[in-house]
């Protein structure tokens, strides 16, 4: 589904290479977790894959289903079936879940030759999407992301992924902030959307949601590249030994705050 | 025509209401003095008293200079190049169509491409429209079924002519000749507007619309607007307003008034779309206006909404004089700046009445080069015991190079009166449009989400079928602002 070939990516402004040849491959049906130390690269590959313009492709290619998305606006690759949660999900105070989730899922829709749903319709829809993150109605009906906690932006982003039922997601640190309740909330809604046509992508600085999320695959990210891939064994490694092991250069333990 | 596409067209998009109309024009010289004043009250043929009140007016302007505080810069019109009468030659020299067949085709055209048709069944139900083009009325529709409720729609020369004791009694009483500068300007040559006068115990069976159109590039247009509520009556009134492209700029120096009696309510909402000049700032209407009303009776309420996204230049506070006790004044209003567009716009809420209660929310959005100004004064008299006011001013800012600011002007006598103010400024940042394009909105879309999202509060005051035109009308105003 997803192919990352050789990439190498900037910041915009001043140049700075931030990956330094990624190579990874998510076919569908399965779900991966990128770890590694902060400043390793993570959210930028999460970002570079959805298109965020501050991030330069300098080298190498991202192919989605085979075709090569680098050209792509953001809004084009989430036609695709691309989906980012973000680490710091941002407020549009005046905006409800609803509308946006409205107008969202119409847009991908229309893009994908699927059927859009009028105002009735995807309420419906909607309600039966919240049960996946135990939210109640009112939800919808609140403005994105305003006044939110920090565990309910976390699952908004839980709430829109199911609503726009992506074929490939990427959770940026998703689970971070989280107490256990909210960890085990996300994990089942995650749980409960991943099914053997779509892939899920989790980044995460923990192994804690691993215990509610089993991987088939886990990377380890460090200095901009796949340092070792391995099972859900390599993640319960990484909780005892860190990442020392790995590099002399990463010194940042798994359980060390930022 | 569709709901939507009249709508629409009422309230413009990318600015394809660009467009000149070739009509033959009355002559007229340009300049103003005396003898110009008389003979603009000669062409309309007006009493004497509308002749003395224009004429005491100049005579008061004469001695006025142009302000210069807003925070707005300009060239300053040059008075004695502007026409200020502007009349299109009729057929077999009658003053006013009696019908539309006696309205020059070009122009039944000129509205029906606005999206305004004015033959009665092909308009919206339950909105009737007075077509203002250039200093004169052309048609007002639905009087008929208006005067069956008791309710006077029509233009304010007919008002002269068929209702004069109204006019002598309310015209200036709201705003008096010499208020300001351009108010002074505009009571000695205005020329046409709409009246209203609704009846005790009355509300008026539909909403009432103005469509001002300025088509002649030299000619400035004087609108002159008065609305009268009597005891218990209420009345929802709507103006839309645009103007061919042209390099140079035109005036319109307005004066609205309103009288609100005892448990009168007066819903007042403006949808301004003027041409506002190209991307360097040539060209564009200046759109220098004085709208006031006067809450005269208890219990009585005035509620300006306003959605101006047009105009080079928009200096304008529509603002109320809480004198009955219990009023109530509202002012709910966007302003959205783009290119070189500026804008000096807030309210005056005068609180005379005891426990008088105003409300202030403006938004303001500016994006490219421009400069968006709120400015506003609440005061509160002596007497005014039990007064409140609640204000909030937010500021958007799209881009690195426009600017935002706010004046909020707070004189408070009485003690007991209570006033608050909230003011904020935020950017429309890279990370909120990257949000929105990722969930798969393009970035214009995105744009105009958050932006709607900000100016909500207000859209909602709108009449339902307007709001949503509104809406699309920011979208497009501000499309391709974020670089």
């Amino acid at each position: 589904m997803l192919e990352i070939k050789d990439l190498h990516v900037c910041v915009e402004e001043d140049g700075t290479e931030i990956l330094k040849g990624v190579n990874l491959t998510i076919n569908k049906g399965e779900i991966h977790a990128i770890m590694g130390p902060n400043g390793s690269g993570k959210s930028t590959l999460s970002k570079a894959v959805a298109g965020h313009e501050a991030y330069e492709v300098t080298q190498g290619d991202i192919l989605f289903e085979g075709e090569s998305i680098l050209e792509l606006e953001p809004e084009e690759r989430a036609h695709l079936g691309v989906f980012l949660a973000f680490q710091y999900p941002v407020e549009v105070p005046g905006v409800t879940n609803k509308t946006l989730l409205r107008q969202a899922y119409n847009t991908i829709a229309r893009e994908q030759g699927r059927e859009e749903l009028d105002p009735l319709q995807f309420e419906d829809y909607a309600k039966d999407k919240l049960d996946l993150i135990d939210m109640k109605e009112e939800f919808l009906d609140r403005s994105i992301n305003a006044g939110f906690s920090g565990g309910e932006k976390k699952r908004n982003e839980i709430f829109q992924m199911a609503v726009l039922n992506p074929k490939l997601s990427f959770l940026d640190e998703t689970d971070s902030g989280l107490d256990i309740d909210a960890l085990k909330t996300v994990a089942n809604g995650i749980n409960q959307i991943a099914d053997e046509d779509k892939a899920v992508c989790l980044v995460t600085h923990y192994q804690r949601i691993l215990d509610y999320v089993t991987p088939d695959h886990v990377h380890v990210m460090i200095d901009g590249k796949i340092a070792k891939s391995g099972d859900k064994d390599l993640a319960v490694k990484l909780e005892e030994q860190g990442y020392d092991w790995l590099t002399d250069v990463a010194s940042v333990s798994v359980n060390g705050e930022q | 025509m569709s709901e939507s596409e009249a709508l629409e067209s009422m309230v413009g998009g990318e600015y394809k209401y660009g467009f000149t109309t070739d009509v033959e024009y009355e002559d007229f010289p340009t300049g103003i003095n005396e003898e110009i004043i008389r003979e603009i009250s000669r062409r309309k043929d007006e009493p004497e008293w509308v002749t003395e009140f224009r004429l005491e007016a100049f005579e008061k302007w004469k001695e006025m200079e142009e302000p210069d505080w807003p925070n707005v810069e300009y060239d300053r019109p040059d008075f004695d190049n502007i026409q200020y009468y502007s009349s299109t030659k009729k057929k077999d020299g009658k003053k006013k169509p009696e019908s539309l067949d006696d309205v020059d085709p070009e122009i039944l055209e000129t509205y029906e491409k606005l999206g305004i048709p004015l033959e009665e069944q092909k308009q919206l139900q339950g909105i009737a429209v007075d077509a203002v083009f250039d200093s004169e009325s052309i048609f007002t529709t639905f009087k008929e079924k208006l005067a069956e409720a008791g309710v006077i729609f029509c233009s304010i020369s007919e008002a002269i002519q068929d209702h004069p004791e109204l006019v002598k009694q309310y015209m200036g009483s709201v705003v008096p000749k010499g208020d300001n500068f351009y108010a002074a300007l505009n009571s000695a040559v205005f020329s046409d507007g709409s009246f209203v006068y609704v009846p005790e115990d009355t509300v008026c069976p539909m909403e009432l619309s103005t469509y001002f159109r300025i088509n002649n590039m030299q000619s400035g247009q004087f609108e002159r607007t008065l609305i009268i509520c009597e005891d218990n009556s209420q009345v929802s009134y709507l103006e839309g307003c645009t103007a061919p492209m042209y390099q140079e700029n035109q005036l319109h120096a307005a004066v609205v008034e309103l009288v609100a009696l005892e448990d009168a309510e007066i819903k007042y909402s403006t949808i301004q779309n003027w041409y506002s000049g190209d991307e360097e700032g040539n060209g564009g209407i200046f759109n220098f206006v004085t709208k006031r009303g006067h809450c005269r009776g208890d219990n009585s309420k005035i509620s300006w909404t306003q959605v101006e996204t047009g105009s080079a230049i928009t200096w304008k506070y529509p603002s109320v004089i809480l004198q009955g006790d219990n009023s109530t004044g509202e002012f709910y209003s966007v302003a959205v700046t783009n290119q070189r567009q500026q804008a000096d716009t807030g309210t005056k809420m005068i609180h005379v009445g005891k426990n008088t209660k105003s409300t202030i929310i403006s938004k303001g959005i500016s994006a490219g080069e421009s400069n968006n100004s709120y400015r506003g004064l609440v005061k509160i008299s002596p007497r005014a015991d039990g007064a409140q006011n609640y204000s909030v001013c937010d500021s958007m800012l799209i881009g690195q190079t426009c600017g935002a600011h706010t004046f909020p002007y707070i004189e408070s006598a009485n003690p007991t009166a209570k006033v608050e103010h909230e003011a904020s400024t935020s950017r429309v940042g890279e990370e909120q449009i990257f949000y929105l394009q990722q969930r798969g909105m393009d970035e214009d879309d995105a744009i105009s989400m958050i932006v709607n999202g900000f100016a909500k509060e207000v859209l909602q005051k709108l009449p339902m079928e307007f709001a949503v035109e509104a809406d699309k009308l920011l979208g497009i105003k501000l499309e391709g602002s974020v670089g």
